[in-house]
């Protein structure tokens, strides 16, 4: 399965697609990354006159990328008619540095297990300056669905 | 080893997943770890994955199905230590 088929299986569409472009994958582990729109729509609110990504998006961008992309990979036996399933289980997620609307992350992930369909990851994200922006264990049921 | 050695290592393994303490406090034979105990099904991975490392067995996916309550769970155990 390439890169580009696995983006292409993702059950997302704007505005909750958080996956621009996976750059690595194989059995144990996937890098990938996203660049934030200055109009993304939960920079309205979060916060008033002083936009900053909120946490909960920057873990959902770690689950798309280091979870589910994964995921799709991992169950993927060949047969195209198959959509993997992923739901999100567990996270635990630390924050280091603040991520502004237009700045791009990148995602890399490392399979911790995946037994009777729960797969869980080591989780880091970087910024363009490749600092540490947040660090965590994301952890889902996956199953394939005809 | 005997069931009762077991059921009281099986106590410890689940105790960290359980939500409903009352069905902790309960513990029998029927009881079942999700509708008793409220394990969710990705925990019961990480009980079944803490069993493993616990006896030094290896479940496999029809194991795993069975293992739903605790009288299951200790027949499953039991099996797979007297084939070890």
């Amino acid at each position: 399965m390439t890169k580009e088929q696995i983006i292409k299986k993702l059950p997302y569409e704007a505005p909750f697609l958080f996956v621009d472009e996976i750059t690595a994958v194989d059995e144990d582990k996937i890098t990938g990354n996203y660049s934030l729109k200055t109009d993304e729509y939960f920079y309205k609110g979060h916060f008033k006159d002083h936009p900053i990504t909120p946490g909960v998006i920057l873990t959902e961008i770690m689950a798309q990328i280091g979870l589910v992309c994964l995921g799709i990979f991992l169950c993927d036996d060949g047969v195209n008619s198959q959509i993997a399933r992923v739901a999100m289980s567990s996270t635990s997620v630390d924050f280091f540095k603040t991520v502004l609307p237009g700045e791009k992350v990148k995602v890399k992930s490392e399979k911790e297990y995946f037994r009777f369909n729960k797969l869980k990851c080591k989780v880091s994200m970087y910024n363009d300056d490749d600092k540490l922006v947040a660090k965590g264990v994301i952890a889902g049921m996956v199953a394939n669905l005809d | 080893m005997t069931n009762e050695d077991l059921l009281s290592k099986l106590k410890t393994i689940i105790e960290p997943y359980v939500q409903n303490q009352e069905g902790l406090q309960n513990l029998s034979e029927n009881t079942n770890f999700i509708d008793d105990l409220e394990i969710n099904s990705a925990n019961l991975v990480d009980v079944i994955l803490d069993v493993e490392d616990e006896f030094g067995i290896e479940i496999d996916n029809d194991g795993m199905d069975k293992m739903l309550t605790v009288k299951a769970s200790i027949e499953v155990i039991q099996d797979k230590l007297a084939s070890k």
